[in-house]
């Protein structure tokens, strides 16, 4: 009788499937704002919103999660750093017990931030970068963002951060430098995180070009089984276990389980990657604030219950992929209790070209930039008596790191 | 999660007659099932899968031996080789620490 992490694997799913107390970690964007705007942004963000959550009502949050006992929040965004009390936040939640993981484009991390990051135990940095080379990654993250993410790793590694995350989101421009971000996380003393494009946020949009091809998958899967030893993947392959071999991981939706978002308004959605109405779970302004939404939830106790596998029961690898990504499923249009779009088996495709278009929901909020410039045209009249001031102008276009499940749930889970 | 993969080396024994106790850097939460455990250093997570293990390891600073935690806690002689092995796997991810050692 193990009682430990020497449980058998599914053990685990088990006595998770049914909820928890507590989050074991949870993902707090914690603005819509963002110096980038990636094509793939998993919420669609860019502009602040004027409803964000105050410096007080941040940290009644992070009192909640005290109490909870959460041992760790992701933050991301959008692009967290861009809170002016963004650092006051962070030293609140670790002087309260709760850990701090954080993504960033790198934008703020210079020498002086990158020397107080280090000399904390309990924040840890992930880095966002999707392409080894300017071109691929610039291509999604706009210009100058591989730049702007190398001169930030730089930082944290002269300030002596070991082993803070490098953290990728595969694409089918990526997939081929799996070896190169390798080689970027080595020569940074970082870690490499990979995780899954979800078709969430801007996402929804650019997903359809930048899903790995079902060869490219493949090619993943044995990179991971090859070469993945000390590579973070956020358990967000799970639905690639069913090529064979299981991969490290507990194969479980964590969604409203163990896990859950808090959006910068302090909506509280049931994964990170399901910023749709249709996930919303309640709002952390509410009376008995983010526990009662945790606890009392309509929508988390519905994600608690077992599910049977629909469509997926009666296939051999079920057990494998638990029928895959809910917020995948959903926002390409297909059925939450059929196969996943990006199933190895191929049933996903199948399900996928048997949509007619336009079936897809829409994501629920969408804070991106307004359409950049257009080009001049002619205008018929000028009525201004001065020239019209330049609207301000982002030095880049922005993107919030698109963060996986985003944190496993379940990150570091022994099995 | 990580995709590293479980160390193949054969763990060595846990030693019942020593005395241990929860790293500082461990936060511990009950859960129904037991309690789930997370060290801040390791970012690792574990779980206690019973309320008698979780009893054991709570109790571990206080008494100056696991066997007399176990003792306390209630465990049997038939069981205590399997919470042996749950004390060295806790052991081995740094959850748990030996009381008197001198670090170098």
């Amino acid at each position: 009788m193990a009682m430990t992490k020497g449980a058998q694997p599914g053990r685990l799913v088990d006595l998770f499937e049914r909820g928890l107390d507590a989050p074991i970690c949870l993902t707090w964007e914690l603005t819509y704002a963002c110096n980038l705007s990636c094509v793939h942004c998993l919420s669609s963000s860019g502009r602040r919103d004027p409803r964000e959550l105050s410096t007080d009502e941040c940290k009644a949050v992070i009192d909640t999660l005290e109490r909870m006992q959460v041992f760790y929040v992701n933050i991301g965004g959008g692009e967290p750093t861009a809170r002016p009390d963004f650092w006051e936040l962070v030293q609140y939640a670790t002087a309260h017990h709760v850990g701090v993981k954080f993504s960033t484009n790198g934008v703020r991390i210079d020498p002086a931030a990158a020397r107080m990051l280090a000399a904390s135990d309990y924040v840890d940095v992930q880095v966002s970068l999707d392409g080894a080379t300017p071109e691929v990654n610039d291509a999604v993250r706009g210009p100058g963002a591989y730049a702007t993410a190398l001169r930030a790793m730089a930082n944290l590694r002269d300030a002596g951060l070991a082993g803070f995350k490098l953290s990728v989101v595969m694409t089918r421009h990526n997939i081929a430098q799996l070896d190169e971000f390798k080689a970027t996380a080595d020569r940074f003393g970082a870690q490499l995180r990979i995780t899954r494009l979800r078709p969430s946020g801007r996402g929804a949009d650019a997903w359809p070009e930048l899903h790995p091809l079902p060869s490219q998958q493949r090619e993943l899967y044995d990179w991971l089984v090859a070469r993945g030893e000390d590579v973070l993947t956020g358990d967000s392959f799970f639905h690639l276990a069913a090529y064979g071999s299981a991969l490290p991981g507990l194969n479980l939706c964590g969604a409203g389980r163990v896990v859950c978002l808090i959006d910068p308004v302090g909506d509280v959605y049931a994964c990170p990657f399901a910023i749709h109405e249709s996930f919303l779970a309640g709002n952390v302004r509410g009376r008995g604030g983010f526990a009662s939404v945790w606890r009392e939830s309509e929508l988390f106790r519905r994600l608690r219950e077992p599910g049977d596998g629909g469509a997926c029961r009666s296939c051999g690898h079920y057990d494998a992929c638990r029928g895959g990504c809910m917020a995948a499923k959903f926002f390409t249009g297909l059925p939450l209790d059929g196969p996943d779009p990006e199933c190895v088996r191929g049933f996903g495709e199948a399900a996928l070209a048997a949509l007619a278009p336009g079936q897809a929901p829409r994501p629920s909020d969408d804070h991106s930039r307004r359409a950049s410039p257009r080009a001049p045209a002619p205008v018929p009249v000028t009525i201004a008596r001065r020239p019209p001031s330049p609207a301000p102008v982002p030095a880049t276009p922005v993107m919030p790191p698109a963060r996986g499940c985003d944190e496993s749930p379940l990150a570091g889970f022994a099995r | 999660m990580s995709t590293k993969a479980v160390s193949t080396k054969a763990a060595a024994p846990f030693d019942l007659d020593l005395a241990w106790r929860v790293d500082d850097r461990v936060s511990l939460r009950p859960e129904p099932f037991g309690a789930l455990l997370y060290h801040f250093g390791t970012r690792r997570l574990s779980f206690l899968k019973n309320q008698t293990v979780l009893a054991v390891v709570r109790s571990l600073a206080e008494h100056p031996s696991a066997r007399a935690a176990c003792a306390a806690a209630g465990v049997g002689e038939a069981d205590l080789p399997a919470y042996a092995t749950a004390l060295g796997a806790l052991r081995d991810s740094c959850m748990i620490i030996e009381r008197n050692r001198q670090w170098p």
